[in-house]
C-alpha cells in the first residue's frame, strides 16, 4: 500500500481509504509473525533432519549386508544365522501374504460396520454404542491382541486347519500339518486389529456422502440397497481406498501380536496352515541374540520392510488421487 | 428387492394407459395436513392439478410448497417423525394405498432438486442409472435412452463427444439439465421440480426454463419456485402458499394480473415475503 495517510484524507467526498496502523504497531506485528515462522520452520525442518538421521543410521548399519550379499539377500530362501547365509525372500512373501489375507478378511466386514454406522438402518444411540466399541478394538495393546491369540486363534486354527487339511489337503494352500503358529494365525488377528482403521475411515467417507445424492438415488427409484451399492459406495470410494491402504500399510508393519503368532519359520511354503514370518516379526524375534554380521543382515531386512511400506503407500496415493479426479466436483 | 417390485400390478403404473391430455384432475391433494412430529406444516390443502400443464408454486419460505411437493413421491418419508392425514390421488388412486409400491411410485415421478445432484460417474452413467436399477442390461437400450434424454434437457449437442467423461466436469447449469435428463430417463408422466433455477447464473435459467416449457408436452410439470417472473414466464397455473395454507390457485395470468386475494396481490408485488 502506497498511499499515505494524507493523500486518503484529502481525497474528501470519496470512501476514505483504509490506513495500515502506525508504524511501532506495524513492526509489532510483523515481529510476531516472523516468530512464528520461525517456530514453524524450525519444526518442519526438523522432521526432515530426523527421517534422514534414521534413514541413514539404517543404511550405514545395513550396508556390510548389502555389500556382502547383493540382491541375493532378497531372492534367497535361506536364513541360517550360524552358516551365514541370509535370505529372506519367504519373510518378504510372509510380510505380503499376512497382510493381503488380513485385508481380504477385514475389508468387507469393515465395510458392512462403517455402512451400518453411517446409514440409518439404526438408531443413533445404538450407533454410537456399535462406534465406540469399534474403535475401542484400536486401543487395545498388540501384545494383548497376541496373548488372546495365542488362547483363542491357535486353537482354532489347530482344529478347523486339521479339517481343511484333512479334506482339502490336496490344494497346496490347505496343506497339513495345521500347526497352531501359522500365516492363517497371524491373519485374523491382523485382521481384527486393522478393523478400526478401515470402519473409521470408511464410515467418515461414507457420511461425507451429500444427503442430496442419497435423495436423487431415492427419487429415481433406487432401492435402499441400489443407492448404497450404485451411488453410495462409488462417492466414498476414495476414502474406502485410503483405509484399505493404511490398513495394508498398518498391517504389514505389525510387530508384537504377529511375532507371538506366526510362528517365525523362514520355510517357503505355499499352505496357509504352515508356520511363516514378516519382516517386522524377524526382526523383533532376533534383534536382541543377533551378532557380527547377521545386525547388518537384520538392518538390510529392515531397509526391504521401509521400502515395501513405502512403494505401498505410495501405489495408495496415486490410486487416491486418480479416484479422488473422478469425484472431484462433488460439493 | 420383492417380486411385488417387479410386476406392474400396482395401479399408478398404468397411468399411461388411459391417459387423457389436458386432464383437468390429474393429481388430487383432498384436504391432505402433514405433520413433522407434532407440528403441523401443511393445514388442509386441497387443489388439483392438471396433466401436461406447468404448475408453479409460490409463497414464502417456509410456507410449505416444497413440503406439499415432496409428498407426491413420497420422498418425505426420508425423514422420521412424519405423519399426514388426507389423501394425495394420482389418476384415481390414492398415492398412500398399501398396494402403491414406494418403489414403483417414484420411477413414475421424476424430480430435479435444488442442487444439481449428480452422481459422481459418466454423463452415460448417470442418465442410464435409472434404467440399470429396474435390471435393464441392453446396451442399444441405454445408447437410445442417453441420446433421447440429452437431447430433451437439451444437452445432447453440448456433450455427445464426451458422454463417457465425469458428469462433475460439466458447469453448474449443464449438470442441472443433467439431472433433469437422468429424471426423464425412466419416462415418468410427472416432473417434479423442486426450485430447480435457484442456483443458477441468468443464462443457465433461461436454458433450464426454455426446456421445462418443451418439456410439457410430455409431462406434468410442478414446480416449486421463489422467483415471481419465472413463475409467471414458465407455468400455466400458479397456486400461492403462506404458513401453510393454500390461499389461491388458478390461471398464472389472472394470478399475477388480477389476484383474488389481497396476500397474494402483497406477495407477488413484494410487499413481503
Amino acid at each position: 500500500m502506497t498511499l499515505s495517510a494524507e493523500e486518503s484524507v484529502a481525497d474528501e467526498g470519496r470512501h476514505p481509504i483504509p490506513v495500515l496502523p502506525d508504524a511501532p504497531v506495524r513492526r509489532e506485528y510483523r515481529r510476531r509473525f516472523d516468530l512464528l515462522r520461525a517456530v514453524s520452520w524450525l519444526a518442519s525442518a526438523s522432521v526432515v533432519v530426523l527421517l534422514v538421521f534414521i534413514l541413514g543410521e539404517i543404511l550405514t548399519k545395513a550396508f556390510p549386508a548389502v555389500h556382502r550379499f547383493g540382491l541375493g539377500f532378497v531372492t534367497g530362501i535361506q536364513w541360517s544365522p550360524n552358516r551365514d547365509v541370509f535370505g529372506v525372500l519367504p519373510v518378504i512373501l510372509g510380510t505380503v501374504e499376512s497382510s493381503l489375507l488380513a485385508l481380504a478378511l477385514a475389508l468387507p466386514l469393515g465395510l458392512a460396520i462403517a455402512l451400518f454406522l453411517s446409514e440409518n438402518f439404526l438408531p443413533d444411540s445404538v450407533r454410537q454404542a456399535i462406534r465406540f466399541v469399534v474403535e475401542l478394538l484400536a486401543a487395545i495393546p498388540s501384545v494383548v491382541y497376541g496373548l488372546w491369540g495365542i488362547f483363542v486363534i491357535i486353537p482354532l486354527v489347530q482344529s478347523l486347519g486339521g479339517l481343511l487339511a484333512r479334506h482339502l489337503g490336496f490344494i497346496p494352500l490347505f496343506e497339513g500339518p495345521a500347526y497352531g503358529n501359522s500365516l492363517l494365525t497371524a491373519s485374523l488377528v491382523l485382521a481384527l486389529m486393522v478393523l478400526p482403521t478401515i470402519t473409521a475411515i470408511s464410515r467418515t467417507a461414507l457420511v461425507a456422502v451429500p444427503n442430496s445424492l442419497r435423495e436423487g438415488a431415492y427419487a429415481l427409484g433406487a432401492t435402499r440397497w441400489e443407492a448404497i451399492l450404485g451411488v453410495i459406495i462409488p462417492t466414498a470410494a476414495p476414502g474406502i481406498v485410503a483405509s484399505t491402504i493404511l490398513a495394508f500399510g498398518r498391517a504389514m508393519g505389525e510387530t508384537m501380536a504377529v511375532a507371538m503368532l506366526i510362528g517365525n519359520s523362514q520355510r517357503l511354503s505355499w499352505s496357509l496352515l504352515s508356520p511363516s514370518n514378516t519382516l517386522a516379526a524377524l526382526l523383533a524375534n532376533q534383534f536382541a541374540e543377533a551378532e557380527g554380521i547377521q545386525i547388518n543382515a537384520l538392518m538390510y531386512a529392515a531397509i526391504l520392510l521401509v521400502l515395501l511400506t513405502l512403494v505401498v503407500n505410495m501405489a495408495g496415493e496415486a490410486v487416491l488421487r486418480r479416484t479422488q479426479k473422478a469425484t472431484a466436483g462433488l460439493a | 428387492m420383492t417380486s411385488e417390485e417387479n410386476q406392474p400390478s400396482s395401479r399408478t403404473l398404468e397411468l399411461t394407459d388411459d391417459f387423457v391430455p389436458g386432464e383437468s384432475n390429474f393429481i388430487k391433494v383432498d384436504d391432505f395436513k402433514f405433520y413433522y412430529g407434532e407440528k403441523r406444516v401443511l393445514h388442509g390443502i386441497t387443489l388439483e392439478i392438471p396433466s401436461r400443464k406447468v404448475t408453479a408454486f409460490i409463497g414464502p419460505s417456509g410456507c410449505g410448497k416444497s413440503t406439499l411437493l415432496r409428498n407426491f413421491n413420497r420422498m418425505n418419508e426420508l425423514i422420521p417423525g412424519i405423519r399426514h392425514e388426507g389423501d394425495i390421488t394420482i389418476h384415481g388412486t390414492s398415492i398412500f394405498d398399501p398396494s402403491v409400491e414406494i418403489i414403483a411410485l417414484r420411477r413414475r415421478i421424476g424430480m430435479v432438486f435444488q442442487k444439481s445432484n449428480p452422481f459422481p460417474m459418466s454423463i452415460y452413467e448417470n442418465i442410464v442409472y435409472p434404467l440399470r436399477i429396474t435390471g435393464e442390461r441392453n446396451k442399444a437400450l441405454f445408447d437410445e435412452t442417453v441420446e433421447r434424454c440429452l437431447r430433451s434437457a437439451a444437452l445432447w449437442d453440448e456433450v455427445k463427444d464426451r458422454l463417457h467423461d465425469s458428469a462433475l466436469g460439466l458447469s453448474g447449469g449443464q449438470m442441472q439439465r443433467l439431472c433433469i435428463a437422468r429424471a426423464v430417463a425412466s419416462r415418468p408422466e410427472i416432473l417434479l421440480m423442486d426450485e430447480p433455477c435457484s442456483a443458477l447464473d441468468p443464462i443457465a435459467t433461461a436454458k433450464v426454463e426454455e426446456l421445462i416449457m418443451e418439456l410439457k408436452k410430455d409431462f406434468t410439470i410442478v414446480i416449486v419456485t421463489h422467483n415471481m417472473q419465472q413463475a409467471s414466464r414458465v407455468s400455466d397455473l400458479t397456486a400461492f402458499f403462506y404458513l401453510g395454507n393454500l390461499i389461491e390457485m388458478g390461471d398464472t395470468r389472472s394470478i399475477f394480473t388480477n389476484p383474488a386475494k389481497k396476500q397474494t396481490e402483497e406477495y407477488i408485488t413484494g410487499r413481503f415475503g
